[in-house]
Parts: C-alpha cells; sequence; structure tokens
C-alpha cells in the first residue's frame, strides 16, 4: 500500500525518507514541488497528486508535509488517516512535531515507523502498543542506557497486540488512581452583519486523561443523552451498550485519549454567548474610515468570557489603523492587513470596544466588501448545548479511583465569522 | 560508484538520487562524478562507522548502527558498510539487531551476496520460543528482496501460517504479499496459504490476509464464500485498517453474489431521478416479483453498520460506500451523517469525503439537502475545498433551496479571493440553467455584477451569461448592448470574445450596435488575442451575410488583416470564411448556403457538473479521486442477473462454532430454569460488561439468527468428574453449635435443583443426649447467593449423624454463603466459604479446540504464572491429580507430553475455565489460566499453584 514516505519541511527540502518496499527514487518529489510552487497558500496543495508511476498522497502538519508515495489503487483517506496517525503518534513521543524534533529522535522516528508499517500495511497504530515495543525517549532513559547500554526497545510482543483490548496494556499500576474527563465543545457559527445566524453548530469532544491500576472497566452516562445527534468513539467504547442504554461502557487506554467526539443536533437552536456591535465604514473619495467595534457577552449563565481574540482582514486598499482599544492589545499587520486584537476577558460591566480611524489609500476607491471579523473565545465550567454528565461507575477493580468532569466551551478551531460585516466563531 | 552517490545526495533538496534500484535501475553515475570532490569530507567524517561496528562494544556498535540510520533516513548511500554491519545481525542487544535488520531491508537489494550471509540467522530465529522475534525475523526474511532465497522464504510463510501465535500468523499474512511481488510465479502455491489463513479465526489474522488476497488474486471470489459470514462477523473486532481493506473486498464480493436491491426505483431511475422520493413505489411492488434480500447480504449490512461510528475516518468512508453500492436506495442516507460529520476532520480528509459528496449529490440530492449548511464555504478553507463545496451545493439546489443558496452565493462573489469569486459565478450559471424558474433572477444579477471593479468577476459573468443566453431563447437585447458597451473596457480574453460572438448570434436583434462593435475590434484586431481574433473573423462573417450593407468594407478589411497573420488557425479560418460568404466565380455550392451554416441555431451548452461520471469508478477509491483509472484498481461488477448458488455461503457445522464465551444452549435452559426472568437479565449484563468481547459476542448471535444457514454447535460436553476423596470442611464445631456438630463437603455432582447451583454435602451430627428437632436453614445472604435448603429435619437422635444435600449459587464467586441453621431452640450463623475449584464442571472438548478458545481468551482473560514443580510431579499423573483435587475440571487430551490442559465451566454462568500446565526443564512449568471471569482465574491459578508446588 504505502511504498515511501518523505518529509518535507516548509522550504521544499526532504529531510526524512523511508521506504518500505524497494527504494522509490526521490526525484518523484518534484511533482509534489512543482504542484507546491503552483499553490499561493502552503494549503492549497492538493492531497492527491498523480505522476507517472506513482501517486502522491500528502498532508500537512506542523508546517511540514507528509508525503507518500503508492504505486496502486488503495482508499486515499486510508493513507490520509495513517499520516494523520503518524504526526500524533510523533507528537505524543516527542511532545512536538518539528522538524527538529524528528531530527533529533531521528533513530526513534525510524523504529517507530518501520513498527507502524510492514510492506505498507499497518501493523501497530495504537499508541499503548508502540510505547511498549519503543519507550519514547526522556532524559532520564537516555542516561541511563548510556550507561547501562540497556535499550529502548522492547523484547516481548506487547499484550496488547494480542489481546480483545489492543489499546490497553496489562500490569499498569498507579499509586494514585485518578480519571478526569474534559467536556469541551466549539462552537461554529457565521453570523450575518445585521447579527442573525445564518448557521450555527456545536460539535464536542470528551478528553479523557485516566490513570487507573489494573483493568478497570467504566460507565459514563450522561442527563441528557439526546443531545447527542451523531457520535464516534474511540475503539474501547463498546457500541451495543451505546445503542441500548445510551451508556458509554469501555475499559478506558492507559492515559490521555479522545473518548467521544459528538455532533450537537442542530434542531436545537444555538444560543451564541457573545455578540458584537460594529460600525466600520469607508466613504468614497476620503482617505478615512471609520472603525467602532464592541463585544458584549449574552447568555452566558453567568460565566465569565474569557480569552477572547478578535481578528479581521481588513480589505486591501487600508494602508494603516488608529485605534483605541479600552482594554488589551491590538495589532495591524499593513502588509497582510490582518488586524487582531487581543481582548482578554470581558467585563460586562464595562464592555470592551475598539474605535478609531483607518487611512485608505489615496485616490483608490470605496472597497466593495466589507471586512468578516473572527472571535475567539473561551469559557470554563459550562458546556454550551447543556450536556451534563449523570454519573461514573468503575467495575472490575476493588480501590476507589478520584474522578473529575471539568466543562469547557471555546469557540471553534476554525474561528469562522464571515458575511459582510460581523461574524462571530 | 558508491562514493559518488553520496556525493551527489549531499546536494540535498529535489535533487535525484542516485541510489537506483533494481527494476527502476539507470545509471545515474554520470550526474555524479563531477560533484565526487564535495564528499570527501563527509566521507571522512563517517569513516570511523567501520571501526566501531567492528569493536568490542556493544554502545559503540549501537552508536554506530544509530548515526547509519541516520544516514539512511536523509537519503544518503551507506551502502559500502554492508559487511560490518551485516556481522550484526546476530546480536543479542535488540535495539542493535532491529537497527541491523532496517539496514539489511534497506540495502540487501543491492548486495545479494552478501546479505545471504544474514539469512541463517533469521532461520533459527524463526524457530525461536518468542512470537515476536519469531515474527520480526519473518518479516525482515520476507523483505529482503533476493530472489535466490525464494525457496526459504516459501517455507517460512508456510510454517509461519500454522504457527500457534495470530501475531505470527499475520505477519504470514503479509510476507505472502512481499514474496508475490518478488515472484509472481509463486502465486498457486501462495494462495494455498491465503486459503488456510482465510479461515483463521483471529481477528488479528483477518485484515492481512484479506489484503493479501486483494494483492495476489482478488480474482478468487470461491475462496470468500465459506469465510464471508465469519469475516462479517468478525469485521468489528478487526483492527481499523484491516476493516477498511475487509469492507472494500466484500463490496466487491457482495456484487458479484447478491441480486440488486434496486431493481424497482431502477425503473424510476430512468423516467426522473427524484421519483424516488415519491412514495408510489408501492404501486410498482406489485406488478414486479417480490425482491427478498438474501440474509447474508443483510449481514453485511447490519454488521458494518456500527462502524460508520469508527473514529478512523477511512472505515467510516468504507463503510459509507458499501452502502452506497449494496445497500437498497432507501436505507443509503444512514451515511449522511457521518459523512458530514467528516467534515470536520483535517483538511485532507475534507477533500477527499467532500469529493465523494459531490458524486453522490448529483444523483441523491435528497441525501445531503438536510446539511445544506454545512457545506457553506467559510473564509479559512483551502481552493480545492471551496471549489468542492461550491460543486455540492449548486448539485443540491432544487425549486426550494435556492433562494438560500443564491444569497449565500452573493457573499462568495464579494470574497476578496477573486478566484473563488469567479467559480461561484460559474456555479450561479449552472443553478440557472438547471433551475429555469430563477435564471432571469439570475442573469440580472449577473448583469449587475458586470459593473463589478474587479476584472476576473466581470470577465467570468460574461462567459456565463453568454451560456445562458444561448440556452434561453431570449428577448435579452437589453443584456446585450449592455455587453456591447462593456467592451470598451473588459480586457479579458475570453470575456471579449464571448461577447463578439453573442453580438455576432444575435445580430438581428442589435442591427444597429452590431457593425458598430465590429468597426471597433477591427480598429483594434492586430493588438487582440487569438480567440478575440476568431470571434472578430466571425462576427464580420455573421454581419456581412445578415447587413452586408454597412459591413461590406470592415468586413474586407478584417479578412486581409487575417489573411496575414501569424497564427495558422486564424489564417485558414478567413481563408474558408472568405470562400465562404464572398461570392465568386470558384465558389462552389456552399456558399449558397452560408447564411444557414453560419446562423444555425446552436445548441445551448450544457453546463453540468464535473463529477456527472464519476460514479463509474468506486466510491472512496484513489480513481474516483483523480478521476482516472488508477493501476490496480479493480472494477466493482455489475449486480448478477440471475442470483448465484446462496448455499455456497454454508459451512459444515463444524467448522463454524460461536465463542463458548456465553453458549446458547446453556442459556435458554436457564430461563426455563430460574425463578425469576429479572434475576437473569442482570446476571446477563454482568457477564456482558466482564468481556470486553461483548460487543461482537451479541451480534454474533443476532446475525446467528439471520443468517440462517449456520447452525450452532457446542464445541465441548460435560463430563461427570474425576473422583477424588472428598475433602471435608467444618461448618458448625460441636461446642459451639451446643451439641449440633456440622461438616460439609462439595461432592462435585450436577446440583439436582439448579445447574446454576454448586451442590453442597452436609452431614450433621447430633452429639447431645437428646434429639435434636426440626432443623433447618434459617436466612441466608448475601443478596447475590441463592441457597436451596434441604429439607427439615424433623428429629435427630443422639449420637445419629444425617446427611443431606442443598444447592447454592456462589454466582461466580468465591465470597461466603452466609445462612442460619435453626434448631427448634437454637439458631447459629454459619457461612460456607467456597473453594475456587468447586465452583467448576470439567467439560472436555478436542485440543484444537481447546487453543482456539484459549486465543480468544488472552489479555486481560489471561493470567499465567512460571512454579517450580516437585520433581516427583514431572509425570502427567501427578499433575493432572493435583489439579483435578483443587479444581473441578476435565483432562483435554494433549498431543504433547510435557503439555498438560484442563477445561472446566463455571457452574453458574457456563463461562469457561481453561487451565494448562507446561512443564519446562529443570523442574519448572508454566501455568496459565484463561478465562472471562478474571477475578476467579486469578484466584485459581494461585490455588493450582500451591498445589502443585507442593512436594
Amino acid at each position: 500500500m504505502i511504498h515511501s514516505l518523505f518529509l518535507v519541511n516548509s522550504s521544499g527540502d526532504i529531510f526524512l525518507e523511508k521506504h518500505w518496499k524497494s527504494v522509490v527514487s526521490r526525484s518523484v518529489c518534484d511533482y509534489f514541488f512543482e504542484a507546491q510552487e503552483r499553490a499561493s497558500e502552503p494549503e492549497n496543495v492538493p492531497p492527491v497528486i498523480p505522476t507517472p508511476h506513482h501517486y502522491l498522497i500528502s498532508v500537512l502538519r506542523h508546517r511540514i508535509y507528509f508525503v507518500a508515495v503508492i504505486q496502486s489503487e488503495v482508499p486515499p483517506l486510508f493513507v490520509i488517516e495513517f499520516l494523520h496517525r503518524v504526526v500524533d503518534t510523533f507528537q505524543d513521543y516527542f511532545g512536538v512535531c518539528t522538524e527538529a524534533a524528528i531530527k533529533d529522535n531521528v533513530v526513534v522516528v525510524y523504529e517507530l515507523l518501520e513498527e507502524m508499517l510492514d510492506n505498507g500495511f499497518p501493523l501497530a497504530t495504537e499508541s499503548n502498543i508502540l510505547k511498549e515495543l519503543i519507550k519514547p525517549p526522556t532524559i532520564l532513559r537516555t542516561v541511563v542506557n548510556t550507561i547501562t547500554g540497556s535499550t529502548n526497545v522492547g523484547e516481548q510482543l506487547p499484550t496488547g497486540q494480542l489481546s480483545v483490548v489492543p489499546w490497553r496494556r496489562t500490569g499498569v499500576k498507579y499509586t494514585n488512581n485518578e480519571a478526569y474527563f474534559d467536556v469541551v465543545e466549539e462552537i461554529d457559527a457565521i453570523i450575518d452583519k445585521s447579527g442573525s445566524t445564518i448557521t450555527a453548530e456545536i460539535q464536542g469532544v470528551i478528553d479523557a486523561c485516566v490513570k487507573l491500576s489494573g483493568m478497570p472497566d467504566l460507565t459514563l452516562s450522561f442527563m441528557n443523552p439526546r443531545l447527542l445527534d451523531d457520535v464516534s468513539f474511540h475503539p474501547c467504547v463498546r457500541f451495543k451498550r451505546w445503542e441500548a442504554e445510551r451508556i458509554l461502557s469501555f475499559i478506558p487506554p492507559d492515559g490521555n485519549f479522545r473518548l467521544l467526539s459528538y455532533h450537537v443536533s442542530s434542531q436545537n437552536l444555538v444560543a451564541i454567548p457573545v455578540y458584537v456591535k460594529h460600525n466600520i465604514t469607508f466613504r468614497e473619495g476620503s482617505s478615512q474610515g471609520r472603525f467602532e467595534l464592541t463585544l458584549g457577552p449574552k447568555q452566558t449563565m453567568g460565566k465569565a468570557v474569557e480569552s477572547v481574540l478578535v481578528s479581521s482582514q481588513l480589505p486591501r486598499g487600508v494602508l494603516n489603523v488608529n485605534l483605541n482599544p479600552s482594554q488589551g492589545t491590538y495589532t495591524f499587520d499593513p502588509v497582510t492587513k490582518l488586524l487582531s486584537w487581543d481582548v482578554g476577558k470581558i467585563n460586562p460591566q464595562k464592555l470592551p470596544s475598539l474605535k478609531g480611524s483607518m487611512s485608505l489609500q489615496a485616490g483608490a476607491s470605496k472597497p466593495d466588501e466589507n471586512p468578516t471579523i473572527n472571535i475567539q473565545f473561551k469559557i470554563q465550567q459550562m458546556a454550551i448545548s447543556g450536556l451534563k454528565v449523570n454519573r461514573l461507575d468503575m467495575y472490575g477493580e476493588k480501590y476507589k479511583p478520584f474522578k473529575g468532569i471539568k466543562y469547557m466551551t471555546k469557540a471553534g478551531k476554525v474561528p469562522e465569522g464571515r458575511r459582510d460585516e460581523a461574524a462571530l466563531p | 560508484m558508491s562514493t559518488n552517490n553520496l556525493s551527489y545526495n549531499e546536494q540535498g533538496g529535489g535533487a535525484e538520487p542516485a541510489v537506483e534500484l533494481g527494476q527502476e535501475s539507470t545509471p545515474t553515475a554520470s550526474g555524479s562524478t563531477a560533484a565526487a570532490g564535495l564528499f570527501s569530507t563527509d566521507f571522512k567524517k563517517n569513516e570511523d562507522l567501520k571501526e566501531m561496528l567492528e569493536s568490542n562494544k556493544e554502545s559503540l556498535k549501537l552508536e554506530a548502527m544509530k548515526r547509519i540510520v541516520g544516514l539512511i533516513a536523509k537519503g544518503k548511500n551507506a551502502s559500502e558498510l554492508f559487511p560490518a554491519v551485516v556481522k550484526n545481525v546476530a546480536s543479542k542487544n535488540i535495539e542493535l539487531k532491529k537497527l541491523v535488520y532496517v539496514y539489511l531491508v534497506r540495502y540487501a537489494e543491492e548486495q545479494q551476496d552478501l546479505a545471504l550471509l544474514s539469512i541463517s540467522t533469521f532461520q533459527r530465529a524463526l524457530k525461536d520460543p518468542n512470537q515476536l522475534i519469531r515474527a520480526s525475523a519473518l518479516r525482515v526474511l520476507s523483505s529482503i528482496r533476493v530472489p535466490i532465497i525464494v525457496p526459504i522464504m516459501m517455507l517460512a510463510i508456510k510454517e509461519a501460517a500454522t504457527d500457534l501465535s495470530p501475531y505470527v500468523r499475520k505477519t504470514a499474512a503479509h510476507a505472502i504479499q512481499k514474496l508475490y511481488s518478488l515472484d509472481p510465479e509463486q502465486k498457486e502455491h501462495l494462495i494455498e496459504v491465503i486459503d488456510k489463513l482465510l479461515k483463521d479465526k483471529s481477528t488479528l489474522v483477518a485484515g492481512s490476509v484479506v489484503m493479501a488476497f486483494e494483492e495476489v488474486c482478488p480474482d478468487r471470489i470461491d475462496l470468500i464464500h465459506k469465510n464471508y459470514r465469519k469475516l462479517c462477523n468478525l469485521l468489528v473486532d478487526v483492527e481499523e485498517w484491516g476493516q477498511v481493506v475487509i469492507i472494500t473486498m466484500l463490496t466487491r464480493y457482495a456484487r458479484t453474489q447478491f441480486l440488486s436491491p434496486w431493481r424497482e426505483d431502477a425503473l424510476f431511475d430512468e423516467n426522473s431521478e427524484k421519483a424516488f422520493y415519491d412514495s408510489d413505489v408501492e404501486k410498482e411492488k406489485a406488478d414486479s416479483k417480490p425482491y427478498m434480500m438474501d440474509p447474508d447480504h443483510r449481514l453485511l449490512l447490519r454488521n458494518t453498520k456500527p462502524l460508520l461510528q469508527s473514529r478512523n475516518t477511512a472505515v467510516v468512508m468504507a463503510v459509507a460506500q458499501l452502502y452506497w453500492h449494496l445497500a437498497p436506495k432507501q436505507e443509503v442516507s444512514i451515511v449522511t451523517k457521518s459523512l458530514v460529520r467528516l467534515l470536520r476532520s483535517h483538511r485532507e480528509v475534507q477533500y477527499i469525503v467532500l469529493q465523494n459528496i459531490a458524486t453522490m449529490s448529483i444523483q441523491r440530492k435528497g441525501m445531503f439537502e438536510p446539511f445544506l449548511k454545512s457545506f457553506y464555504v467559510r473564509s479559512t478553507d483551502a481552493t480545492h475545498i471551496k471549489t468542492l463545496k461550491l460543486e455540492i451545493l449548486t448539485n443540491l439546489a432544487t425549486e426550494a433551496n435556492i433562494s438560500t443558496i443564491l444569497r449565500e452565493f452573493q457573499t462568495y462573489v464579494k470574497s476578496q479571493d477573486k478566484q473563488f469569486a469567479a467559480t461561484t459565478i460559474q456555479a450561479i450559471g449552472r443553478c440557472a440553467t438547471n433551475i429555469s424558474e430563477i435564471t432571469d433572477t439570475c442573469l440580472n444579477g449577473l448583469v449587475l455584477l458586470l459593473s463589478n471593479r474587479d476584472e476576473t468577476v466581470v470577465a467570468e459573468c460574461v462567459v456565463v451569461i453568454k451560456k445562458l443566453l444561448q440556452t434561453q431563447p431570449s428577448q435579452h437585447s437589453d443584456i446585450i448592448k449592455h455587453m456591447a458597451k462593456l467592451l470598451d473596457n473588459i480586457t479579458v480574453p475570453m470575456a471579449r470574445a464571448s461577447i463578439l460572438w453573442l453580438i455576432g448570434e444575435y445580430c438581428e436583434r442589435v442591427p444597429k450596435i452590431a457593425p458598430d462593435v465590429l468597426r471597433k475590434v477591427a480598429k483594434s484586431f492586430t493588438s487582440e488575442e487569438d480567440i478575440v481574433k476568431l470571434q472578430t473573423l466571425n462576427l464580420a462573417a455573421k454581419l456581412y451575410l445578415t447587413n452586408s450593407k454597412q459591413t461590406k468594407l470592415l468586413t474586407q478589411y478584417i479578412l486581409n488583416l487575417g489573411k496575414y497573420d501569424q497564427n495558422y488557425d486564424i489564417r485558414d479560418r478567413t481563408r474558408f470564411l472568405r470562400q465562404l460568404i464572398v461570392p465568386n466565380e470558384k465558389s462552389g455550392a456552399l456558399s449558397k448556403y452560408a447564411k444557414r451554416i453560419l446562423l444555425a441555431s446552436k445548441p445551448a451548452p450544457v453546463l453540468e457538473s464535473a463529477f456527472k461520471d464519476r460514479d463509474r469508478f468506486q466510491l472512496g477509491t484513489l480513481s474516483h479521486t483523480l478521476n482516472a483509472k488508477a493501476s490496480g484498481y479493480l472494477e466493482l461488477s455489475d449486480w448478477p442477473t440471475v442470483a448465484p448458488d446462496q448455499s455456497v455461503r454454508n459451512v459444515e457445522v463444524k467448522e463454524w462454532a460461536p465463542s463458548l464465551g456465553k453458549p446458547k444452549a446453556t442459556k435458554s435452559d436457564d430461563k426455563f430454569y430460574s425463578d425469576s426472568g429479572e434475576e437473569e437479565e442482570q446476571e446477563e449484563e454482568a457477564s456482558e460488561s466482564g468481556s470486553s468481547g461483548s460487543s461482537s459476542s451479541s451480534s454474533e448471535e443476532e446475525s446467528s439468527s439471520g443468517s440462517g444457514g449456520r447452525t450452532s454447535c457446542r464445541l465441548c460436553c460435560l463430563l461427570s468428574p474425576v473422583f477424588v476423596p472428598p475433602k471435608s470442611h467444618e461448618l458448625l464445631h460441636r461446642m459451639s453449635g451446643k451439641g449440633l456438630a456440622v461438616s460439609y463437603h462439595f461432592p462435585r455432582q450436577p446440583c439436582a435443583y439448579s445447574h446454576r447451583m454448586v451442590s453442597v454435602q452436609l452431614t450433621l451430627t447430633n452429639g447431645r443426649d437428646q434429639p435434636l428437632e426440626d432443623i433447618c436453614v434459617g436466612e441466608a445472604g448475601p443478596p447475590g447467593i441463592a441457597i436451596h435448603r434441604f429439607a427439615t429435619i424433623e428429629r435427630l437422635q443422639p449420637e445419629a449423624s444425617i446427611t443431606v444435600s442443598m444447592g447454592i449459587d456462589f454466582n461466580d464467586s468465591t465470597q461466603a454463603a452466609n445462612f442460619q441453621l435453626c434448631t427448634k431452640t437454637d439458631q447459629f450463623s454459619v457461612s460456607i466459604q467456597p473453594a475456587v475449584g468447586e465452583l467448576l464442571m470439567p467439560v472436555t472438548m478436542t485440543e484444537q479446540d481447546f487453543l482456539k478458545e484459549q486465543g480468544q481468551l488472552t489479555g486481560m482473560n489471561e493470567s499465567s504464572v512460571t512454579i517450580t514443580i516437585a520433581p516427583d510431579s514431572m509425570s502427567s499423573q501427578p499433575v493432572g491429580r493435583k489439579v483435578v483435587s483443587v479444581a473441578n475440571m476435565g483432562v483435554v487430551p494433549s498431543s504433547q507430553n510435557s503439555i498438560h490442559r484442563f477445561a472446566a465451566k463455571t457452574v453458574s454462568s457456563g463461562s469457561l475455565v481453561l487451565s494448562s500446565v507446561v512443564l519446562q526443564e529443570a523442574s519448572t512449568a508454566k501455568l496459565v489460566v484463561n478465562t472471562e471471569k478474571t477475578v476467579l482465574g486469578s484466584v485459581l491459578l494461585r490455588e493450582l499453584k500451591t498445589a502443585l508446588s507442593q512436594g
């Protein structure tokens, strides 16, 4: 399936190559570079590029292109998903996935890639199996290894590889047994200039950090499972149980993992927790424009709106801005015309505002589109959909774990605002 | 050559590496020699590597190997170190060994003779007791692309395919593909191995062997028949990558084996696409023969459905395409939500999913219409994503939602990304042609856009308006006039050409303007682009025919210019037009028809989706993405017209047996016996949450009812227990019982009251000098434990004793059963603490079944320990005796003298408990207990351990 992998950095150098079958010449990447040149933005490189003898499927993450070389028919998503899994694994092992980190750990990277694919077909992609085969590098272990000559490579087949619960290793032991669950929801919304919502949707994830000894069997139930419209599970979740009882029953992997991602049915009206008042005008013939923006909270159930960041792509005609924020700081990049305003926390008593003037290119005509405004924010201790965890129970082990659940709402990953003027994520 | 190559690669970047291999080998040395000098410094630095590798210190060798791997990773050639490296292949240090493997696989093809030196090491490792070492030896051995070792590989694969470890068998499946690509002549032998591995019941092997099947013999569909149901049932538990491969294969399989579930709908499709949504499908059904879906077809659909919830996007896509290609039309829409969910994933995933949605949305608007807003373009989307979303929005446009979509498009037109704005205009054009009601609205909107300041937008508008006017037999002379005015300002050639064509085509509607336009373009003719020149010629010719009075001279002038143009297309066109329109003595019959030729009414262009014919490819494939047949693409066949034989998938009874985890037969018996159904329910659930394979086992049950052909059988039968001298325990001492002494033992007989109970015999002795009266069991607890009381003993004479039996359901736990023994005068609280071995009932089964069951009960269900055994019990009898004395287990025949196997079921829930004792040298033994009841398993292990280690 996957023949070879090339890692290409943002300046277009191949800094790592790995072949699972016979070696494919580097020159195959020339087709990729061609496509890269044609693309105006790094993101615009098409993920699938045909070449005379091979097909290149690439993903871009952390400003590194992971280019897989394919020789024959294979579902493209198969390769894409795998490449993302590789990136996740690197991130898991090295903390960051940068060119420097990969170069520093090239041996571990090679050992990992060797285990993850056999003859181009995924062999072990489950992080805890990999960690038993190849221990992640830590400073302490590096020191110990140099002194004792021991290695990072495990000698036994990880038990998970054979068991029906490949995601969990056996013999896990903790002195403090704890399980934390973070319910994180994101709102993606598009709002038009009059303030009415065009689309709004909530998607959420439950990220877990479970550090429990032995083989705990957990069940997690919700007060209002009906809210969840569409879900996707970590393989550990027993689907039948969810189907029948709307209960998440699972033997958790050890450590951090994403238990569930869900989508809240779009029938429910989404209450957007922030509003924007705006007045952005350009006058024909004048080299000045007015800019006024005020933010305010709404429907936050008394929780503070934090880490607010407003950004807006101003029209090309704008030369510079002279603004006065009531709180926080703003920056304007005269080259990219990107205005960003780091607001911080919204105080409902004193609403943050940003006012001032814009200077326009002399003689240029009035820009015909109004800028979009994107907002990012966070609200702690609240899940905007109202989803609530009812209880978490543990079976199969005798000790009493410490359990914790945290809620958070934030603006979508692709903070989308748009539409003539105001827009909220 | 190697040194040269190294230096060449030093240049890095996109330079072609000199390392060429086998089939692609073309000598590149010529290019590399020039750069040889550059390399020398680098080579010095790596000179010490050889010494390090030959040193005695492991750490130095490891260091050297790490640096070499670094070189390989950078794409530099390190092949000259081959002899030094290959020596370390047998190293004890596992990391060093692995790195040598990496090296070996990379360079063996280039240094075949030297590579052969390592083969014997692998052959030895293939026999290693550690499965990881066996597997990795096979992996490396099969990855060495040296044709000479093909027979050795073949042998190794055949052996590994029967290995006890599923992991090694999985590796064997991977090796099949490697050997096939090395030597396709082995195909027949490999198919045999594939056939064997396809029968494997391990979830670990399934994905890999299907992959091998797809690669080696995708046409041998006959190999799948017998395994079809098994694959369907295993699917949920197969690892995610295997799922993708299996689903894709089964899609193809199903298209050849089942009848089309769309027959009724097909009739409608021809008439109108939307007919499907009308509910009068029913009427049609009446006259055609009723369609019955093959239960196996249904099985596949049902077992893949839960996978839509997978976190792996490739799995979701695979299921979506399966439903698209196989499910009855009304069921396909269940995949919609999951596909829309994938749109929140990474950009690359979005790209592929959107492409597939685009294809689907052409045929089935209804599937995605409710999710229209999910396809709204966001300013942060990459260009190719934006284009695809536009495509889908256009496909989804109907009379009902067009106004929403148009409003959305209006925003896009104002986007700062002008290329995107232009694409939007094309989309508007398509909407306008598809939905005739809005053509006028769109046209007006587009005309307004003609005053846009951006030229690309205006140009695109012109092109689209041209197409729209052509579709609409029109009275739009206003628009044409407006466009004629635009000609002064527009510079985009395509737009200018479009305007000229429009005016020429409809010159009779704008008789006054047309000649003037011609006059203007005649002036600028020489500086125009070719495409504009051609249209100028066309315009001139058409005007000459309709209005020769005003335009005769102008046309002559333009034709003269065209005659001497640099472009031969234009010269050709000029010559052709002149002959056609200007009458002279030589002009033939054709010129009579000049007007009819040039001014024939032209069919309107059809604006259709670029995804129109993509559905000829299976969705989700690379070929679909590229819209071209990728190498190795396997066509999806059409549904067969006559139903193929269904019985080919029937499996002989022996072949398939459901896992013993919860034998169905016992369960129905339970229902019959147990007093309350509710209790039964709870019990079932408890065992389900205990076993992580619950999802699979329950789906298995469900499916067995659907797939009629399968009969379940139990592969083990209950045994009468081995006789062991009963061991009596004291329940109540004479002193504390005021003269009543009670002892109990486990007779190891099936309990007569309920087969969930363990039978217990109590021996009551009256130590007093008066008779005891009315001895009975009083209150009992704890709640989970059910007790069947013995009948009240009315009178027990002094010094007499009586034996009564009772049944206790310990619920498979070693929790003590507490109850009260009452006499007429007193009450004594007593408790019976069962030994874990007594909670079992012996069963017997064949060795194969034992191994299979044991294979399923691994991981958390397995506990093992190594013990020291007293030397006298190294022979089989003592071991068996000791095990049986502790636990009520049945002996399973074993083909090896050193392995003893025992099997039993728990009395209460009937879960299988397997135990094996493997005698090793130096009077040690490995004791393994496999059971779903993990707690019970570990207690049993402890007890067996104590029993066996005693002398």
